[in-house]
């Protein structure tokens, strides 16, 4: 299968390769818009901030491409926050897939920032992007930004405040913790993406 | 509140995993993935690879094996060792890691946190803190720890630096308290808790762990989010499977292992 990794230009895409690899797979590093137009599955990694992850996307021309897209697409991390309308980390328009808008996690006495470590997922529903991933099931997260809870939350967690963990509608999907950290729940969500959603 | 976390960390020497007494007397522990896998399978929250040799020796940590642990690996894991600019932290995520930890580089230069906040966002930059008490009571920094020959003190207050690491953009701090180190008495956790009072983000204990009860410790009175150890791991005299129902068992939360 023609997986794509977009690179945008920060992070650990080693880590994410290996994780593929482990179920069969191979990720190709793109750069470029050209280098979507045959592949079946889409990768959007990604840490730092979503100013500069939003600029290099525009600068190589994958912004459109990513919007017209017709495989599944999977957002990781800062690539999931990039499937949205908007992030307040710098107030940038995000690639609006998804409705909504990424905002600070709010800070709290004694609530460390970023939020860093395993975390417990809390679905909604029975998504396929979850098949065979348990209820209450850690997850590996480091972040500090988060999506609401929306009406594409399919799993929620929990740090300070209730955000959205994991998001599918149709073939746009995306986990804000690090599914190729996260042991057997983050193989199994990665499995699922690579199988694709008849739904 | 996340799980409270158990790192495991791996001294890392000529492509070996080591384990030295007060940062001196370095024997043979295996081979890195060995351990790696061991970890991963015991239920290892994170594991942390300190390539010692790599600040004293002025030279930067060797990717190879970084890519062989990213391979064998499904939990996160940090490297530290001779990063001192962008490219090589980017050279060592890219490889496959998903933290960089820096330590020495960071005293010798600052802006060096701030570069790597800029760049790859403060969830990626650890900030390693080596610190002793000194006779005057205060806790002072010391640098070049990984070969005892080359240890200075740059004579800077531990707290002080705590206070400009975050604010240069340290996304966690391992706070490595050398008195304790290796001689499995406990963790420091005057040091700890002070460190604690100040410190916003994620705050890692390291040094003088060797029973159950020094983790415990760790956690309830200290209130760190994460636990570093390497030689009672090493040797097997605290296993992390009993470590962790033990900790459940005094109701520190930490994820159960698969």
């Amino acid at each position: 299968m023609n997986v794509a990794i977009v690179d945008t230009g920060a992070g650990n895409i080693g880590a994410l390769q290996a994780a593929l690899q482990r179920l069969g797979a191979e990720g190709r590093l793109v750069t470029e818009a050209a280098a979507l137009a045959d592949a079946e599955r889409v990768l959007l990694p990604g840490v730092g901030a979503a100013g500069a992850a939003m600029a290099t996307l525009r600068a190589n021309g994958l912004t459109e491409a990513l919007r017209r897209l017709e495989v599944p697409l999977l957002g990781i991390c800062l690539g999931m926050q990039l499937l949205f309308e908007r992030s307040r980390e710098g107030e940038v328009e995000t690639l609006g897939l998804l409705p909504g808008t990424v905002a600070p996690l709010p800070p709290a006495p004694a609530l460390r920032l970023p939020h860093t470590g395993w975390s417990r997922l809390h679905r909604r529903g029975d998504d396929p992007l979850l098949e065979g991933v348990a209820d209450g099931a850690w997850a590996y997260f480091v972040h500090g930004y988060a999506a609401p809870v929306g009406a594409d939350c399919v799993a929620e967690a929990e740090h300070g405040e209730r955000f959205a963990a994991a998001v599918r509608r149709g073939r746009i999907a995306g986990t804000q913790f690090h599914p190729e950290r996260s042991g057997l729940a983050g193989a199994r969500i990665l499995q699922s993406f690579l199988k694709g959603w008849d739904r | 509140m996340p799980a409270r976390r158990i790192m495991p960390c791996l001294d890392v020497r000529g492509g070996r995993v080591v384990k030295g007494v007060r940062f001196r007397a370095h024997v043979d522990c295996g081979a890195i993935e060995d351990l790696a896998r061991r970890y991963r399978d015991e239920g290892a929250d994170e594991l942390v690879f300190y390539d010692i040799g790599a600040s004293p020796a002025g030279r930067s940590v060797d990717l190879d094996w970084v890519g062989r642990v990213a391979r064998v690996l499904d939990i996160p894991f940090c490297v530290a060792g001779g990063i001192d600019s962008v490219a090589k932290a980017r050279a060592v995520l890219r490889a496959g890691a998903d933290k960089v930890s820096v330590n020495t580089p960071a005293l010798m230069r600052p802006d060096l946190i701030d570069e790597l906040a800029d760049a790859f966002g403060v969830q990626c930059v650890v900030v390693g803190i080596d610190s002793t008490r000194e006779a005057d009571g205060e806790w002072r920094l010391r640098s070049h720890t990984g070969d005892a020959e080359r240890m200075r003190a740059p004579g800077r207050r531990m707290l002080d630096w705590l206070l400009e690491v975050q604010a240069r953009g340290a996304g966690e701090v391992v706070l490595n308290c050398i008195d304790s180190d290796g001689v499995r008495r406990g963790y420091d956790l005057a040091q700890l808790a002070a460190a604690r009072a100040l410190c916003r983000v994620p705050l890692i204990a390291s040094g003088g762990a060797g029973t159950i009860a020094h983790f415990v410790d760790a956690f309830a009175r200290a209130d760190v989010d994460g636990a570093l150890a390497a030689g009672a791991f090493h040797d097997g005299s605290v296993r992390i499977p009993v470590l962790k129902r033990s900790l459940g068992l005094h109701g520190v939360e930490v994820r159960d292992a698969a």
